[in-house]
């Protein structure tokens, strides 16, 4: 499946990344060549398989509603590039200063 | 062709989605304590709600239950089989890269919602209700010029149900009863405490507007941002408006995400964060699917509490209320519940209590600034208080005066005569506070003597008070007409 030039934009635009033209170019050819391997799945005759969203047979996998104890805080910043104010600091995304006070 | 918008006859249709926090002592998929509100930024997260590499979900089972618990209430089925799905987007309040949450098979599907909005009873479906997780909260700093964001991650993994209304509305009024009316069964159930100020219990709408023959049909619109009752009826009212008139102008509607500003009083275009609908649906792999047993989903139909609706029915049927003294009463569930703990087995006793509890007791509540369903004496006491009212052992204000001074625990019938509150039979004491009014009001006396009989009632309120509250005023109005005879 040949996919074109505006498939690969809308992907890139969705996965948050700017490519160059040569790299267009790439990324359209090798993700071409991944939904052909994937595609000859639907040679198979599946008719007689029920459709199934999970291939571990395990149903209701849950647990009881208690609290446990969280990370510390040592912990949850470990690989944190930059802290403020017990939080996370990262760069606004376009559009976003209007989401909450 | 342009028409003035008074010769185009136009039909709104309205359809809500409402995101409610699920009550839960835990996250959706991990043991962090679920409480956000109060606790320091970044306190209650692990590996999973921060969205780590390899951390593994685990669904908590009560917020599955209390979801199920949810559709019952609202009449919805409930499939015996259910995924949990990703919703993919970039955003960095979420730290997966994507929200758990189901798309084609949800937990509970075809409800509908029963609620009174302007005297009228109205049903409107329900599509379905279904379980995600909620995002962390950005705070935004300007820093130098530059824009930062600062992440919590506290509400990250909140358990969250969705529950989609079929656009069955056709006014903004019934736009806001129908909320009104969600929240209160959400609250009787247990399932969240529908705190919009708290974010707890939030709504979007979608609104369209046709004429009704049919000829202009404009496109559906959305609307965001609405943080309360009250702005969700203005909302839409400004919507409905500037639909029509769009309309009448012969110009059409595009669809779109409009955001309400509540300091301005207007809707206005978003620019949507993704640019399609584009969220790449897709099962969760890390979570094996859901199979809901029969027996599983009768048990939690045998637990449901009796809704409001049928409590206020009930209330009117069996006590003899009125409609709106019902309606009070029914509000909310601890309210009810303290009514007829109050009541008890004294069902002729009903009424007063009804109307001490929602006058007095809620006033005292007021007064006192307690919450809602923290009341200033016990239920057993008010029922004792009514008691010693309906005996005649009590007047109104030594109820009253009763009521403030009661502490728990104690008899109502024991406080009132240590505070020497019990009503007085004895006319010699009544009598002596009589005379003494009379000789404290000559002018009041002139005025009843001269033909101007009104003049009793401030004589009697002051005998009443002289007794300190104790004189039954039958029998205080009996001795000054007496005494003023002679
Ligand atoms: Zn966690």
């Amino acid at each position: 499946m040949a996919l074109t030039l505006a498939d690969v934009d809308h992907v890139a635009t969705l996965a948050r990344l700017g490519l160059t033209d040569a790299e267009r170019e790439r990324m359209r050819d090798q993700l071409s060549v991944i939904l052909d391997h994937i595609g000859e799945l639907a040679e198979l005759d599946t008719d007689s398989i029920p459709p199934t969203a999970s291939v571990t047979n395990m149903t209701n996998v849950w647990r009881d509603d208690t609290v446990q104890p969280s990370f510390t805080t040592d912990q949850v910043f470990q690989n944190a590039p930059r802290v403020a104010e017990g939080c996370f600091v990262v760069r606004t995304p376009l559009g976003g200063e209007g989401d909450e006070a | 062709m342009t028409l003035a918008a008074t010769e185009l006859e136009f039909r709104t249709v309205i359809g809500l989605e409402v995101h409610a926090q699920v009550l839960t002592q835990s996250k959706m998929f991990c043991s962090c304590s679920a409480e956000y509100a109060s606790a320091p930024p970044n306190t209650h997260v692990c590996q999973v709600c921060m969205g780590l590499p390899g951390a593994l979900p685990v669904i908590n089972r009560s917020a599955i239950e209390s979801v199920i618990r949810t559709g019952l209430a609202l009449g919805c089925t409930i499939p015996p089989y259910c995924k949990l799905d990703r919703k993919n987007y970039f955003y960095p309040d979420l730290p997966k890269g994507y929200q758990v949450s189901q798309y084609d098979l949800p937990l509970c599907v075809d409800g509908q919602l029963t609620f009174t909005s302007e005297g009228v009873e109205k049903t409107a479906g329900i599509t379905r209700v279904h379980i995600e997780e909620d995002t962390g909260r950005l705070l935004h700093r300007d820093e130098g010029g530059a824009s930062v964001s600062l992440v919590d991650l506290n509400r990250s993994g909140v358990p969250l149900m969705e529950i989609v209304g079929e656009p069955d509305l056709t006014s903004p009024v019934e736009a806001r009863d129908y909320l009104i009316a969600l929240r209160q069964i959400l609250r009787y159930i247990g399932a969240s405490t529908g705190n919009m100020e708290e974010g707890a219990f939030r709504c979007d709408a979608n609104i369209s507007t046709r004429t009704a023959d049919g000829s202009i049909v404009g496109e559906k619109v959305e609307i965001k941002n609405m943080n309360s009752f009250r702005a969700v009826e203005r909302a839409l009212i400004y919507e409905e408006e500037r639909q029509r008139k769009l309309l009448a102008a012969g110009e059409s509607i595009p669809q779109e995400t409009r955001g309400w500003v509540d300091a301005r009083g207007v809707t206005v275009s978003q620019r949507t964060k993704e640019s399609a609908h584009d969220y790449r649906y897709f099962p969760e792999p890390d979570l094996p699917p859901l199979t809901i047993e029969a027996s599983f989903v009768d048990s939690v139909q045998a637990a449901l509490p009796e809704l409001p609706a049928a409590r206020k029915a009930r209330f009117i049927e069996s006590f003899g209320l009125g409609a709106s003294d019902a309606e009070l009463l029914t509000l909310e569930r601890e309210t009810a519940d303290y009514f007829e703990v109050a009541v008890g087995s004294t069902t002729d006793r009903a009424r007063q209590i009804s109307n001490w509890l929602l006058n007095d007791v809620f006033g005292l509540q007021r007064e006192r600034g307690l919450p809602f369903d923290a009341f200033p004496i016990e239920a057993q006491q008010l029922n004792q208080i009514v008691e010693l009212v309906e005996a005649g052992d009590l007047t109104g204000s030594g109820a009253k005066s009763l009521l403030a001074g009661i502490e728990p625990g104690e008899n109502a019938r024991a406080v009132a005569e240590r505070l020497n509150l019990l009503a007085v039979g004895d006319s010699d004491v009544i009598r002596a506070a009589a005379l003494e009014t009379l000789t404290a009001n000559p002018a009041a006396v002139a005025d009843y003597k001269g033909g101007k009989k009104a003049a009793i009632g401030r004589l009697m309120g002051d005998t009443i008070r002289a007794t300190g509250g104790r004189g039954r005023p039958d029998t205080v109005r009996a001795i000054l007409e007496e005494l003023l005879s002679e």
